[in-house]
Order: structure tokens, then C-alpha cells, then sequence
């Protein structure tokens, strides 16, 4: 299998399981695919290197994907993603790509996925701020950011300033995370920490970036 | 049964026995020092026993030289060797955290009688 080795899965959530020195490690548990290639991108007809890979299950489908997945002689599947690949040619249309085939024990992985909504955050969750002191007559600003900036120069809050609002439900990739374990059978790979986003969240496993060397 | 009790289930340990808070309980460890494997026995009170799955875990309280001790054990840990009843107590609580606040008689439990 060429790098970079990729699949995706669905969180199912954590549990701990046991090593042989008997320490208990924090594992999040992922059904990974199967899935299945649905087009293949060269240089020479795409401009460069990719295979397009679709996982779930799917109730209603609209035309256009509908005769995407026909062309590939593919099931409609609910997630398309494309992933870039060094040699396209060892990936055929239609062919099918198992956890067993990506991942084994003991590599690392790179875990993406939607993170959980905050909601409407201060900037003491959201930012990591210090708030303000608790008494020495502080009243109702014990959470507040403080100063946002100067005064008359340069009259205005400069772009980028970090404030409350919205935190939470964006992309976010967990690095190097270690693969403790893959059931074939059951199509399950074994994370040791935790993953982005709830139970049930749509996840893509791909072979850690700085464990390539 | 779903696919994460699945995986725990791998972990999970059939030949652990049947006890509860209040239990008097040996738990062998193994102990590992210096390349030398020994089985070191911890024996108290169970006082509390929480969790399910690979994470379940049980307290064992035990007085030492006049001091309390306890000690948290998970119920599926390979580290432990095996785990011996010596007396069922008859207690109406799942969590005995108050026998932490006495000591002598009054931090007796009564023996379970059928």
C-alpha cells in the first residue's frame, strides 16, 4: 500500500483496554469503512494525483451524485473525500479498501473530524484567558477579557481580536495519535486518546504526517 | 450487545467472584521488583465498587499499623492474580464512605447470615 494511507470511520466513543504491563490506556474505539474508490485522478488527466474515496450509508440520493456513483459502478454512499496518493495506478474504480489494509498495531494517526459545539463562549473557554481577580472589588467582570486596545489612537478594535463567540463545530485534526489495536473482523481500530466531536461523528483516519519521517 | 462492549469484552475478566461493599476481600497482586515477579496480598473492606465494563473498579479499605489505607483497584486488571472472599457483610449501603469517619466498634460490619 502506497502513502498516505487513509480511511474513514465513525466515532463510537471511548473505553479504556488493558496492555500487557497492565496499564490501562484511554482508547477511542472507530468503526472504520469499509470503503470504496470512486474515481481515481491522475496527473495526465486530472493534473495531479488522487483517489476519491465514499463511506456510509445514504437514503436519498440526487441525480448529479447519482450518476457519479453509477459511472464507478459504486453503491451511493452518504461522505465523498478525496485523498491525495503518491501512485494512483495501484487503485482500480469499484475496489474496496478495508481498515486491515490501512492501518495495523502500533502506527501513528492523524484523527480529523467536526469538534463538539461550545456554543456562544467567553474568552475565558474559547481563548484560554485569565479572567479577572475574583475580590480586590471586582464587581460582575470576573470573567471579562479587560482591555481590547488603546483609546483615541488608534480609535478603533484592531481586527483579529480575540473576543467571545462561537466555539466549537469546526474541523479540527488530533496528530499522532497511536494505533492500539484493529479488529478486521469487526472493522474497529483502537486510538489510544481522544478524538474530535460527539459519538457518531464522521471521522477521517489518515497516516500520521510527522511519523512519515 | 454493541460493538463497544465488543471490544471490552476482549478485557473483561470471567473469573473475577461474586462480592460487594462490605465484603472482606484478599486481593493478590503482582508485584514486579527489579525483574522479580511477586504476589503481594492486599486484604480490607470493600467499600466501594463503581464503573462497569474494563472500567469498573472496587475500593479495598484496610487499617494499617493504626492508619486507614485504601486502595483503588480495577476488577479487570491482569496485575491481579485473584481475588478472595473471606466474609460477606451485611450492609444496606453500596458506598460504606463512613466508615472512613470511624474507627474499633463502631466501624464493625455485621456478617451476612442466608
Amino acid at each position: 500500500m502506497t502513502f498516505p494511507r487513509a480511511i474513514l470511520g465513525t466515532k463510537l466513543g471511548m473505553t479504556q483496554v488493558f496492555d500487557e504491563q497492565s496499564r490501562a490506556i484511554p482508547v477511542t474505539v472507530v468503526k472504520a469503512g469499509p470503503v470504496k474508490v470512486t474515481q481515481v485522478k491522475t496527473v495526465a488527466t486530472d493534473g495531479y494525483n488522487a483517489i476519491q474515496i465514499a463511506y456510509g450509508d445514504v437514503k436519498k440520493v440526487n441525480k448529479p451524485a447519482e450518476g457519479h456513483f453509477a459511472a464507478a459502478g459504486v453503491e451511493p454512499a452518504r461522505h465523498l473525500i478525496e485523498i491525495r496518493v503518491d501512485d494512483p495506478a495501484q487503485y482500480e474504480v469499484g475496489q474496496e479498501i478495508t481498515v486491515a489494509e490501512v492501518f495495523e498495531q502500533g502506527v501513528k494517526a492523524d484523527v480529523s473530524g467536526v469538534s463538539k459545539g461550545k456554543g456562544f463562549a467567553g474568552v475565558m473557554k474559547r481563548h484560554g484567558f485569565s479572567g479577572q481577580g475574583a475580590s480586590h472589588g471586582n464587581h460582575k467582570k470576573h470573567r471579562a477579557p479587560g482591555s481590547i486596545g488603546a483609546c483615541s489612537t488608534p480609535a478603533r478594535v484592531f481586527k483579529g481580536m480575540r473576543m467571545a463567540g462561537r466555539m466549537g463545530g469546526e474541523k479540527v485534526t488530533t496528530l499522532n495519535l497511536e494505533v492500539v489495536g484493529v479488529d478486521a473482523e469487526r472493522n474497529l481500530v483502537l486510538l489510544n486518546g481522544s478524538v474530535p466531536g460527539p459519538k457518531g461523528t464522521v471521522v477521517l483516519l489518515r497516516e500520521a504526517v510527522k511519523a512519515r519521517g | 450487545m454493541n460493538e463497544l462492549q465488543a471490544v471490552e469484552s476482549a478485557h473483561v475478566r470471567d473469573d473475577v467472584p461474586d462480592f460487594r461493599a462490605g465484603d472482606n476481600v484478599k486481593v493478590h497482586v503482582r508485584v514486579v521488583e527489579g525483574g522479580r515477579e511477586r504476589v503481594q496480598v492486599f486484604e480490607g473492606v470493600v467499600i466501594a465498587r463503581q464503573g462497569e465494563g474494563t472500567r469498573e473498579t472496587f475500593t479495598v479499605r484496610k487499617i494499617s499499623f493504626g492508619v486507614g489505607v485504601e486502595r483503588i483497584f480495577p476488577v479487570h486488571a491482569p496485575i491481579i492474580q485473584k481475588i478472595e472472599v473471606t466474609r460477606r457483610g451485611d450492609v444496606r449501603r453500596s458506598k460504606l464512605y463512613y466508615l472512613r469517619d470511624r474507627a474499633g466498634k463502631s466501624a464493625r460490619i455485621k456478617e451476612l447470615r442466608d
